[in-house]
């Protein structure tokens, strides 16, 4: 049997030994301490099963693997539904756990009463229906979709002690298919004054956020279906601008009009909620991109551990610049790294899966994860982005949000009695 | 760069014409009135009408002091009134001491607010509520009438807060053929 070689300290293997033998591997690793148990024909096995459903749902063994709500009463405010990351695998977020944010409810649209107007700054302004967009020729591509405030308890000046689902649950992954924005507007054309597209939603509060007519033209489409089928009513069924890369707030949903102008309309969002104060007092304004940034899922906070053993980390990583280059892993709290597999296929502006097999001595560790992406861009550590955006002035609820667009470290400590801690690191 | 791809682009669209789908309906002058609420900060989109404090007072009274106060002192949603100073990057933002357009509290109130009943109020209501709004702010006087010509005047105290991140600090998408 071949001696498995470690990659960093405290336990980190390398990222190839289950290339190089699986079967060798889990021999190695879990010991087969204790005797199986003797095995009868379950009741599963002795009768015929369920009616198949005309539209299929998870297991009802699998009731708790649902998104949490921050307003569930449907108060006049925003209502968040975040991800479960803990309890998903692989980079495909199912579309009933696609995280939402609705600032007044999710409109509910009568497809056949829905309209998209580009007007503006075009040659020829245009009404389309849904049936008329859907018949024109559409691409698919997977890309993440993330809330300009995802992750921000981080900014917290102590750590929350929150699950990866609460603390970076508004981010999600999905297949989407529609028409590229840059077709539509070959047929209204473009007067060559117009620098800005302003996107605005039919829910009730007629979301409106300005878009730089470059990205519109670069990879921007009118998104009908998600994963396949149309559109959940929470992403704006029955269409919303998919904008891949780009914080979540200004791929409007529900979209109905499209604007063009020469200066952008410093909306609400824009001017106002998505422009984060800096340490000086000034504020960032038009930070579109989410930028690279990776988090471990397995093991995190909630997933107590079974006790010393092998065990596999693993966690998502994504770029609004491209595709992920490398993920680097610590279990020494970033004294020692050691390179992750990325999970093929690496899809840029999309989630990347990574794993790193890993022996815990049942001794302190602590988790962390840094991801690279092929424009050489490098995921913060959680002391450089508060020694540039600043940290909050005092703990915040885990719902808050002090700032935005936190993409550093985030550290896991596990503890020898097998509990997962958030910690600084 | 980017002003040559947009040229290409206008160029490329007489013959697109042909050759695309055209599934979509022109639209002629006055077919989109009843959506077109985008206001610029330079006024551009404000409609006809005005208001002032005085008329803002009992419309904010029955319908917005519910949510935000009396007087827009706070609620179950954020205080309307007040400028706290910024001390750190979670202070909170009120329209005195961050917002940096006055053009963005009309286009707000008449797009999302009253929160049960959007696009209910009329031009003259939204002018009113955002005068009484600027007022109580002491961004604007008492008896100052708010329209197309005045709003877009007044100066907000957080104008010239922000940096911004685009273009600058973005990186610029490959070019495309179109």
């Amino acid at each position: 049997m071949e001696k498995l070689q470690p990659a960093a300290g405290n336990g980190l293997l390398d990222r190839r030994a289950f290339l190089r033998g699986g079967a060798a591997l889990a021999a190695a690793m879990t010991g087969y301490s204790v005797k199986a148990e003797t095995l009868a024909e379950p009741p599963w096995g002795k009768e015929p099963g369920d009616v198949v459903p005309p539209y299929g749902g998870p297991s009802k063994h699998e009731k708790g693997v649902v998104r949490t709500l921050s307003n569930p009463k449907g108060e006049p405010r925003t209502q968040h539904a975040r991800t479960p990351h803990h309890l998903l695998q692989g980079t495909a977020t199912p579309n009933g756990l696609h995280f939402t944010i609705s600032h007044a409810g999710n409109a509910d649209i009568d497809p056949a009463g829905h309209r998209l107007a580009i007007h503006g700054l075009v040659k020829r302004p245009l009404l389309f229906t849904l049936d008329a967009l859907a018949r024109y020729p559409m691409v698919s591509r997977f890309t993440f979709m993330e809330c300009g405030g995802n992750s921000a308890p981080l900014f917290s000046p102590e750590p929350i002690q929150a699950s990866v689902q609460a603390l970076h649950g508004l981010a999600s992954c999905a297949e989407w298919t529609g028409v590229p924005l840059s077709t539509l507007l070959e047929e209204t054309g473009v007067d060559p004054k117009a620098r800005w597209v302003v996107a605005e939603g039919a829910d009730a509060p007629h979301l409106s956020r300005s878009v730089p007519l470059s990205k519109i033209l670069d990879d921007a489409m009118v998104a009908l279906y998600q994963n396949g089928e149309r559109v959940m009513p929470g992403q704006g069924y029955p269409m919303r601008l998919l904008l891949p890369g780009w914080e979540g707030n200004m791929n409007v949903k529900w979209l109905r009009r499209l604007q063009l102008t020469e200066q952008p309309a410093m909306t609400y969002y824009e001017s106002r909620t998505y422009a984060p104060i800096l340490p000086g007092g000034k504020a960032y304004r038009f930070y579109f991109l989410q930028e690279v940034k990776s988090f471990i899922t397995q093991p995190s906070v909630g997933l107590a551990m079974k006790g010393p053993g092998f065990y596999e980390i693993s966690g998502i990583a994504y770029s609004g610049n491209g595709r992920i280059a490398k993920v680097m892993v610590s279990a020494d709290g970033g004294k020692t790294w050691a390179q992750a597999a990325l999970q093929e296929p690496v899809m840029s502006k999309s989630f990347t899966r990574f794993r790193i097999p890993w022996q815990w001595n049942g001794g302190p560790a602590v988790l962390q994860s840094r991801a690279w992406d092929d424009g050489g861009n490098v995921q913060p550590t959680r002391a450089e982005i508060v020694a540039q955006r600043g940290q909050a002035a005092r703990v915040p609820s885990p719902l808050g949000f002090p700032s935005q667009h936190y993409n550093g470290i985030t550290s896991w400590s596990v503890e020898t009695n097998g509990e997962v801690r958030h910690v600084y690191a | 760069m980017f002003t040559l791809r947009l040229a290409a682009l206008a160029l490329l669209c007489a013959p697109a014409l042909a050759a695309g789908p055209n599934l979509g309906q022109p639209l002629t002058h006055g077919d989109l009135a009843a959506w077109e609420i985008h206001v610029l900060p330079d006024g551009k989109g404000l409609p006809p009408g005005s208001g002032t404090m005085a008329q803002g007072a009992p419309i904010f009274a029955q319908k917005c002091a519910f949510c935000h106060g009396e007087a827009g002192k706070g609620g179950v949603s954020t205080a309307l009134v007040g400028a706290p100073p910024i001390k750190s990057i979670d202070s909170p933002k009120t329209i005195a001491n961050f917002w940096p357009y006055s053009t963005t509290v009309f286009d707000f109130i008449r797009r999302a607010m009253p929160w049960q009943a959007p696009r209910s109020l009329t031009d003259d209501e939204v002018y009113a509520l955002t005068a009484y709004i600027l007022a109580l702010n002491k961004l604007i006087g008492e008896q100052d009438v708010m329209n197309a010509q005045t709003l877009p005047k007044v100066k907000m105290p957080n104008r010239d807060g922000f940096i911004p991140r685009f273009p600058d600090r973005m990186p610029q998408p490959p070019e495309r053929d179109l």
